[in-house]
């Protein structure tokens, strides 16, 4: 069975209850994983996964005009 | 106030200035030496921006984070930068990854500095509020290429 590094240390996945979701715009597609114990809203674990997708770009001066 | 993705105002001056060098390779110059550049996270509450012009602890996510070290992570960089028709860009070899992460308090930028050059700021990338339990934080590099690197001189 997998275990799940959570802040109570290694828990079997099977103890625990898994959510996931993702957000996905023209900033960002990112995923995330929480896992709770089972009746309890304590998020024990949750990581995240981001690619960004929007991206700075220092863009040329105009020249200004003689 | 609020984070805001950015190229840092500095780092266009000190480019003019060879004060910032991403490749191994420099012909121009006589010493080919590769400056060391680090990624580090903020919180929301942060004001980092174009007029950054240095990395900072104030707002980084250090206070409450387990497995997060203060100056965040050094970038891998073996790709020099590459030019895509009219923009020069530079995108980093491999993720920015911190494992075993404790980040109660919600982050939304990253910050890239040059910690050869007393830790002059590069740019800010934004994203939407995140916090991490005891978990890993993945930020994955995208495709190069003009507009789509992590860095963009158009």
């Amino acid at each position: 069975m997998a275990k799940i590094t959570t802040i109570y240390g290694d828990m079997d996945e099977a103890e625990l209850v898994k959510t996931t979701g993702f957000v996905d715009n023209e900033i960002e597609y990112t995923t995330w994983v929480e896992y709770r114990k089972p009746g309890s809203d304590e998020i024990v674990h949750r990581s995240v996964h981001m690619t960004l997708k929007e991206m700075p770009v220092s863009a040329k001066a105009e020249a200004s005009k003689m | 106030m609020a984070n805001t993705q950015a190229v840092a105002n500095s780092f266009k001056l000190e480019l003019m200035s060879g004060y910032h060098n991403f490749s191994s390779t420099n012909p121009a110059r006589t010493l080919n030496t590769v400056d060391v550049f680090k990624a580090a996270l903020y919180l929301t509450t942060g004001n980092l921006g174009a007029g950054t012009t240095a990395y900072t602890t104030v707002d980084e996510i250090n206070a409450g984070t387990v497995n997060y070290t203060a100056g965040g992570i050094t970038v891998t960089n073996a790709t020099a930068p590459l030019l895509y028709t009219n923009t020069a860009t530079w995108t980093p070899s491999a993720n920015f990854v911190w494992n075993n992460l404790t980040a109660p308090t919600a982050f939304d930028a990253v910050l890239i500095y040059n910690s050869s050059q007393g830790n002059r700021a590069v740019s800010v990338h934004t994203f939407g509020a995140q916090t991490v339990t005891a978990g890993t934080f993945t930020l994955t590099m995208p495709t190069p290429g003009a507009g789509t690197s992590l860095l963009n001189l158009a």
